[in-house]
């Protein structure tokens, strides 16, 4: 049976180059990059080299990348560091309802610690906006962290904005760029970000590698206390093969190779959609409108059809979806992106719903066979 | 070339590159995800699990993958003070361990917490009465590394595990980053330890992955916070390629253990009989049972570490001044001062650290070019 894999917001395969990069890394440039000698200045040249071809990708200072273990740890990092490190200035903190765990769960620790978190909701789109940030901020707010681009429902926030309205106030703002990162155009400058966290498996790069942006004039205590390792702001050996797995991902990322991957992750959608309309299956689009959102989610509503089933059936015919993010690490918890944008915890989109998640191997004929399974499957279960 | 720098970090051996790539094609999933992907990728993360467990000792669920020994040392010494912080809030750890041990622990200071660290007689050794004394009824974490990453010293964790045994709700951690393949498990590895810290370029596996070992019933705070992976207790996509292939590295590590870590010592032997005989060199690493047999330390008196090691770079053979991690900096070693070694002699101290691919043509090799370089230092410091 051939399998085809519709998850790309869960993880994505390495691309060729990344592989053939890495692979080499492996094999030969494995110098610890601290080491005085000759080989830890080999793996030093290649990890500076690295980290300019990623600032370059968002405009930002060489000396402002951090390398990380991935996303988790890079939202952990810019929320644990910036309540540790501006304790001082306050104990409050902005996000949303809708924020990835890696953001919430720290969320909900820093709580146990005494910190005050404002959960800005959402509207049915999943969109928050700047006036409401506006509206909850407070001279002891030291945080606001608020997604770029959100992984079920594939919103995308207007960072920009929100950014202008934290300008004169002394709020860091974190953006959790995970998602985003491989098919938007980013640039920090234009943002007004102070701190963005990437993870590299999800642009068909390695797992186990990220990258935090830290605005040079932020200054937060390391997460990982250690050796001195990325100016003394993250200790641990240097991944250097992993990095260049990433920065040769980055490098692929052309804004042009960017650009025609959005157009080409757009009409698969619409493929979908249209096929989906066309074999007369009852369902509606969760968040907001294809054109609106991150070209390669969507999340629908199948009425009448539980998402597990679903899920199970379509995996028999070997297409890989799913309902909701992976990272609630394979239960089915009721999905609390979807949760956030009806505003009812038993709103039947919760436990009906399919996130299928494009990437630059699925083809055009792959989307219709997937739209032929969903319909299939559809079928048999409501007929 | 002659690389003799193997607790920097290892060359990933040809094998475990082949693991890594084959998962990273094959098996590139997310564990998480409900799909047959993913459920081959998390069939393939749970036989890791359980060949490590097996190698380790212990159970598969005491197994947690990490991004490497800082990780691991730092999520263990934050992980319980945040735990056990209504507990207590002293710790204990030696004052010759590695900086994401001893950073953490100045971490934990500035936010409350109180440090005793455990000095070191002049060979590099803690003395387990010294624990004993340390120990108060507010008490909650000992930290203790197996091997000493700068001078190879092997602390008495099985001494200090017996005192730690009056103090049952104590956790005992044990930084064992230094310690995989050197036949030295038993002395790691007692029962009393509850935690214990792996990284896996340190034995040949791939960079940025390590796992912790923790003790069924412990409780331990999270330190990434997140999707939940990891039965809740570490956060973030699971690196499946790395994680493959440090359970190959590990396997392969202890295989002919015994016969690996003699061979090492047979070459260290010879390299301590042979700069031992030099006049103004001091050792640090005595060839004894209580040294590893991998890390040779040693100072030619008045000339600095960085001197010798980029002469020898010219000839090339490569080692480092102390641990890559502060070698940078330029620092004198943290250890050697914490045996009180003068500061002169200290800035001195080049570390020779083996692996089982060291060859004795290289040994004589070294032995053979050595002698110039050193009659050089002898002169311009007027000795010869």
């Amino acid at each position: 049976m051939t399998h085809y894999y519709f998850d790309n917001a869960a993880t994505t395969p390495m691309s060729p180059t990344v592989v053939t990069a890495m692979s080499q890394a492996l094999a030969d440039d494995f110098g610890n990059a601290s080491s005085t000698h000759y080989f830890g200045r080999q793996s030093h040249h290649l990890l500076d080299q690295s980290r300019q071809v990623i600032a370059n990708s968002i405009h930002a200072k060489t000396d402002e990348i951090i390398f990380t273990s991935g996303g988790t740890e890079g939202d952990n990092t810019a929320i644990s560091g910036t309540a540790v490190s501006y304790r001082e200035h306050g104990k409050h903190i902005i996000t949303t309802q809708i924020e990835h765990p890696a953001v919430l769960k720290t969320m909900s620790f820093l709580e146990k610690l005494g910190y005050d978190i404002t959960y800005l909701p959402v509207d049915e789109h999943g969109l928050v906006t700047a006036g409401q940030v506006k509206a909850a901020l407070r001279p002891d707010t030291i945080l606001v962290s608020i997604m770029t681009g959100n992984n079920e429902i594939g919103a995308i926030e207007p960072i920009a904005e929100i950014g202008a309205v934290l300008k004169n106030h002394q709020a860091i703002f974190h953006t959790d760029a995970v998602q985003a990162y491989g098919i938007l155009d980013i640039d920090v400058q234009q943002m007004g970000v102070d701190l963005l966290s990437i993870s590299g498996h999800k642009l068909h790069g390695p797992k186990g590698i990220g990258f935090l942006y830290m605005n040079e004039k932020v200054n937060l205590e390391p997460f990982m206390h250690g050796g001195e390792q990325e100016h003394l702001r993250r200790a641990g050996t240097e991944n250097i093969p992993s990095i260049i797995g990433l920065a040769q991902a980055v490098k692929d990322l052309t804004p042009a190779n960017k650009k025609a991957k959005r157009e080409k992750l757009q009409s698969l959608k619409a493929i979908l959609i249209a096929d989906l309309k066309t074999n007369k299956v009852d369902f509606a689009i969760n968040g907001p409108q294809p054109d609106q959102a991150l070209p390669h989610v969507l999340n629908i509503w199948i009425k009448g059809l539980p998402s597990t089933l679903a899920l199970m059936n379509l995996d028999l015919k070997g297409f890989a979806v799913s309902a909701g993010s992976a990272c609630t690490a394979g239960s089915l918890e009721p999905s609390h992106v979807l949760t956030a944008i009806t505003g009812d915890q038993d709103a039947p989109q919760i436990s009906e719903s399919l996130r299928v998640s494009f990437g630059d191997q699925n083809t055009e004929e792959s989307v219709h066979l997937l739209a032929q399974a969903i319909t299939e499957v559809t079928q048999d279960y409501l007929n | 070339m002659i690389y003799f720098d193997n607790s920097a970090t290892t060359k990933i051996d040809p094998q475990v590159l082949q693991t890594y790539n084959t998962v990273a094609n094959d098996f590139w999933g997310n564990p998480s995800s409900l799909h047959g992907l993913g459920d081959h990728a998390l069939q393939l993360l749970q036989s890791a699990r359980q060949q490590i467990a097996d190698l380790v000792g212990c159970a598969a669920n005491e197994i947690y993958f990490t991004s490497g020994g800082t990780e691991g040392d730092n999520w263990v010494i934050k992980g319980t003070a945040m735990a056990k912080r209504e507990f207590g809030k002293h710790i204990i750890v030696s004052s010759v361990e590695h900086a994401a041990v001893l950073n953490s622990a100045a971490q934990l200071e500035k936010l409350g917490w109180e440090v005793t660290y455990v000095p070191v007689d002049n060979q590099g050794f803690v003395n387990p009465d010294d624990v004993a004394k340390a120990m108060r009824p507010d008490t909650v974490l000992v930290s203790v590394m197996a091997v000493n990453n700068e001078i190879g010293a092997i602390q008495p964790i099985t001494e200090i595990g017996e005192i730690l045994k009056n103090y049952p709700t104590v956790h005992f951690h044990v930084d064992a980053v230094q310690s995989v393949g050197k036949n030295l498990w038993s002395q790691v590895l007692p029962e009393r330890v509850d935690f214990a810290t792996f990284s896996a370029h340190k034995f040949h596996g791939p960079r940025g992955t390590g796992f912790i070992y923790a003790k069924k019933g412990r409780a331990l705070g999270t330190l990434m916070s997140g999707g939940g992976q990891e039965t809740n207790h570490r956060s973030g996509t699971e690196n499946l390629p790395a994680i493959a292939a440090m359970s190959k590295a590990l396997r392969l590590a202890v295989t002919d253990e015994a016969k690996k870590a003699q061979h090492e010592l047979a070459l260290k032997q010879q390299l301590v009989d042979f700069l031992s005989a030099l006049p103004d060199i001091t050792i640090f690493s005595p060839v004894t049972a209580n040294f590893a047999p991998h890390i040779l330390c040693f100072a030619i008196a008045g000339v600095r570490g960085e001197t010798t090691v980029h002469a020898l770079e010219a000839k090339d053979i490569y080692l480092s001044t102390t641990s890559a991690c502060s070698s940078r900096s330029g620092d004198e070693s943290s250890t050697l001062k914490a045996m009180k070694v003068p500061e002169k002699l200290a800035t001195s101290a080049v570390r020779i650290s083996l692996d089982d691919a060291n060859t004795q043509a290289e040994v004589d090799q070294f032995i053979k070019v050595f002698p110039t370089i050193y009659q050089r230092f002898e002169r311009m410091n007027g000795r010869a």
